[in-house]
């Protein structure tokens, strides 16, 4: 839509009026809006939830004319309270990327070439049903495997389960958040759930072990955090880089990369000895505090100050600052925690901190989930498969959510049996999962790769057949419970009808089960039909619900433990494990030791990642709003280092890592904002999509320069901060 | 008449961003240009580092460079609510108001030929909302409100809070005041 606006034809315009707002669909937004101002139009506001991370913000869509002007935060959803983040408010900029996966695709040249032929929904939907059932036919349905985030899950992880394989991997699992969940489940029983459930508004303390919250943009918890700041909370951030919250910290500790448990351990065990832990709460809920005791006896502060470059007395300080306000002290678990390959360690050493300042379930440290929830509904069990899941990999305490890189390792070697389909939705695999080389070469093993996405990410250029989903924005998703400390349901309604040819994910997931026989296990005619019966059996109103967007049950549990509301472990014991027996049986270390991990050589820098607050992994850099204000990462670097390499501020360098992998180019910030060891990024750039023509091949990527990663044995997280890089001047071709 | 300020709590303040494109949005701001921004300054050496994330906006001066240097009239300090404002059909788009901007507030919209700048989201607070930064901030580090009013919350935070305004020695008399600390009005 070109539309010359000068003051000439805005008073042409104007004269439409008269005729009513009949051409408006062809004028531009700001006549729009004015004419709003004006009360002659009137916008049009619906109530959803936002997509463009997983946070799943209530979010509140201004509609003109069609055109989806502004969002805004939903004030009843717990996640927005009324906000919204850069990236939520940029959320058209994804509706209106020009750039958009517009038809469905299938590929006429080799996988990755990027040839495709523009095709019908039935003609693509058909060969991938026919394609299905052939690997079904030669290799049985556990041969297709999943990769998935985000809402797509909630239509084809069932589509999957009724095809009949077991095999999904979910990044935010073995690349996110898997060791932390199991960590804390080792010790407490339960994970601290998403948003977590952290009292931080409450806390005179807060500890973050390289969490960097307002980089790392989770709306509510970010706005907890800025209240906590304002209050006068004391943080304590550890972080090679001084990162945001650094910059509100009471004390920032410049760590050694790679040597957090070593701090960790200390403050466990100068608690222990100065005698500064809960000893009524320990006592009543807890076990193995001998044990405890006696393992971690060798770590004190003068040994972790070596280790960690903290000078001793900083060491003590915080251990006390702890201790002296407890219980209302917030020890963050962290979110994205695949760091070394020890994660569940370190989580639990966080676990048993938490246990010892009794934080665990009291105001100020974290609180419980209420216990109030929605009946399940009758629905076809799908079919029992009749070879085991191998997306479980070797790892014992492996989580549902499954371990991407098992599933990967089988497609590459056949075994234990074969993967011969990849199902991809809503994840761009080269960007989360370490080591490209090996995703490339499962790629190349497949019969069939589908892709099911709303831009033409670098994963979904390799698919033999795209599909393109709509946004978020237009189109209906199973209902988001939520479990703070209430129990809430979010509905996500298109706000306008799809654009271009793309469809819902659950039609898309319907149509294919129509295509495979499978039609019964999505026995609605609509989403909104399922929806609607969903709601009729939780006692929602679903006009209700329509109109304002989330609604709450109120909960009369308290969320934190009392002489009257005693907490429930579903730990093996009953009670906070100090001590595991769980880890001990299957051959590990019962109580967190620490590991010394490698450190960069000469020359070297270990390679650090993180957010920026203006994205969101790698599937936003594209978004027009959100390109404009940080359109390519820079890579972090000392400011004395630079000095000693000759580097300048804005110079154009590559990273070559220890296999010699080599990045795109990317600028230097030259910064006294990070230690002399480790250079930093923000994850998710240098894309090699040529079909996302804002982003694409600006900035590194960090994944990348990843081949290397320590695979926790425990639940088969991947460590990827074990990789080290140098800095190259970048050639000048000119 | 209410007299309208802005007050921006750098304390609370992540640098997140939201504002920004809150901004954006609710004004079709063009690409490449702001109304608002965020700017990041950090002081010190490894490991002694302070750092200040300032939101930085239009002062809506009481005693505003720009609406003098207009040779048009366009540039005005409306009467009833002291916000600074643009006539935009009376708008040659000279740059004379942008070049007269200590704070470098304003941007000429070179498809439309004319300057532009914050509002205070004039449009928005005439409905009794907030201005769109206001609503989104995520930290509460921008709050809004009448300064005539003593229980507003931008009257309680600068009667409870040390505050400063930028470039005070140009006498420019802003109406966005920033709380940079901790600690009581000296």
């Amino acid at each position: 839509m070109s539309f010359e606006f000068s003051r000439r034809s805005f008073l042409k315009t104007s004269g439409l009026l008269s005729a009513g707002i009949v051409a408006s669909s062809l004028l531009p937004d700001k006549f729009l809006l004015w004419a709003e101002e004006q009360g002659m139009i009137k916008g049009r506001y619906t109530p959803t939830f936002c997509e463009i991370c997983f946070w799943k913000c209530g979010a509140i869509a201004k509609v003109v004319d069609g055109r989806v002007m502004k969002l805004e935060g939903n004030p009843v959803h717990p996640g927005a309270r009324g906000k919204l983040c850069a990236r939520g408010n940029g959320g058209t900029g994804l509706l209106y990327d020009p750039n958009r996966l517009k038809t469905p695709l299938i590929s006429t040249g080799a996988r990755g070439e990027g040839k495709y032929r523009k095709a019908t929904w039935d003609e693509a939907l058909s060969l991938v049903a026919d394609k299905l059932t052939a690997i079904k036919q030669k290799y049985g349905p556990e041969a297709v495997a999943i990769f998935t985030h985000g809402t797509p899950t909630d239509h084809f992880l069932p589509l999957l389960s009724a095809y009949g394989s077991p095999n999904v991997g979910m990044p935010s699992f073995a690349q996110c958040r898997g060791p932390r969940d199991v960590g804390l489940e080792l010790t407490f029983g339960e994970g601290i759930g998403s948003p977590e459930r952290l009292d931080m508004v409450n806390s005179k303390v807060v500890v973050l072990f390289g969490s960097h919250l307002g980089e790392n943009m989770h709306n509510s918890q970010v706005q907890d955090f800025a209240e906590a700041v304002g209050r006068g909370a004391k943080f304590i951030v550890i972080d090679p880089r001084f990162s945001t919250a650094a910059g509100k910290a009471h004390t920032w500790l410049p760590i050694k990369p790679a040597t957090d448990m070593a701090l960790m351990l200390a403050w466990i065990n100068f608690l222990l000895s100065e005698g500064l832990y809960d000893k009524e709460y320990v006592a009543a809920y807890a076990n193995g505090l001998e044990e405890l005791t006696a393992a971690v006896k060798e770590y004190t502060p003068e040994w972790a100050s070596k280790e960690t470059d903290i000078p001793v007395y900083q060491i003590v300080e915080t251990a006390r600052l702890l201790g002296k306000n407890a219980p209302a002290v917030c020890i963050h678990p962290g979110r994205h925690t695949t760091w070394y390959g020890d994660d569940v360690q370190r989580t639990r050493c966080m676990g048993i901190l938490m246990a010892l300042l009794g934080s665990w379930g009291r105001e100020g440290g974290t609180f419980m989930a209420t216990k109030a929830s929605f009946p399940k509904g009758a629905a076809k069990p799908f079919p029992e498969p009749s070879k085991a899941p191998l997306n479980l990999g070797t790892f014992p305490f492996a989580g549902a959510e499954g371990v991407t890189q098992a599933i990967r390792s089988s497609t590459i070697s056949g075994a234990p049996y074969p993967i011969k389909g990849w199902f991809v939705s809503g994840t761009n695999l080269l960007k989360a999962i370490p080591n490209q080389k090996e995703t490339l070469e499962a790629i190349k093993n497949l019969d069939l790769l589908v892709a099911v996405d709303v831009m033409p990410f670098d994963t979904v250029m390799m698919a033999d057949v795209i599909l393109p989903e709509c946004s978020y924005l237009e189109r209906y998703d199973a209902l988001a419970v939520g479990k703070g400390k209430s129990l809430t349901v979010s509905l996500r309604q298109p706000v306008i009808e799809p654009l271009y040819e793309s469809k819902p994910g659950w039609w898309i997931a319907k149509e294919l089960a129509k295509r495979l026989g499978l039609g019964e296990y999505f026995p609605w005619n609509s989403y909104e039909d399922k929806i609607k019966g969903q709601c009729a059996l939780w006692g929602i109103d679903y006009e209700e619900l329509k109109k304002v967007g989330t609604i709450t049950i109120p909960n009369t549990a308290t969320p934190f433990i009392t002489p009257t509301n005693p907490p429930e472990f579903k730990t093996a014991s009953g009670k906070i494990e100090l001590y595991s027996k769980e880890l001990k049986e299957k051959g590990f270390d019962p109580v967190p030791r620490y590991t010394k991990h490698q450190q960069p050589a000469k020359g070297e820098f270990r390679l650090i990642y993180g957010r920026s607050a203006v994205h969101t992994f790698s599937r936003t850099t594209n978004n027009p709003e959100l390109h404009e204000l940080y359109p390519e990462n820079e890579v972090w670097l000392n400011t004395e280092k630079a000095r000693e390499m000759g580097f300048s501020n804005g110079d154009y360098v590559t990273l070559k890592n220890q296999d010699g992998a080599v990045s795109n180019r990317i600028k230097v910030k030259v910064t006294e904002r990070i230690r002399e060891d480790c250079v930093y990024m923000v994850h998710g750039f240098g894309t090699t999509s040529k079909e996302l023509k804002n982003a694409f091949r600006k900035g590194a990527d960090d994944q990348g320069l990843i081949t290397r990663y320590a695979v926790d044995p425990i639940c088969g997280g991947t460590g990827m901060r074990v990789n080290f890089v140098r800095l190259e001047k970048e050639k000048n071709n000119a | 008449m209410p007299k309208y300020a802005m007050v921006i709590d750098e304390r609370r303040c992540v640098g997140c961003m939201a504002c920004v494109v809150a901004c954006k949005k609710e004004n079709e701001v063009p690409p490449e240009q702001f109304r608002t921004r965020v700017v990041e300054k950090v002081e010190g050496k490894f490991p002694t580092l302070r750092m200040e994330l300032r939101s930085e906006l239009c002062n809506h001066c009481d005693n505003p460079p720009c609406v003098y240097n207009c040779p048009t009239g366009a540039s005005y300090k409306n009467k009833e609510n002291g916000m600074v404002l643009l006539k935009k059909y009376r708008c040659v788009g000279c740059k004379s108001c942008v070049a007269a901007c200590p704070y470098d507030a304003r941007y000429i919209n070179e498809e439309k030929g004319f300057a532009d700048k914050c509002t205070f989201c004039e449009h928005r607070v005439k409905e009794g909302n907030q201005p769109a930064c206001v609503a989104t901030c995520i930290g509460k580090s921008r709050i809004f409100g009448d300064l005539d009013d003593p229980k507003s919350v931008v009257s309680v935070a600068l009667r409870d809070n040390h505050s400063e305004v930028l470039l005070a020695s140009t006498g420019t008399r802003p109406r966005v005041y920033y709380i940079r600390k901790f600690g009581k009005p000296e």
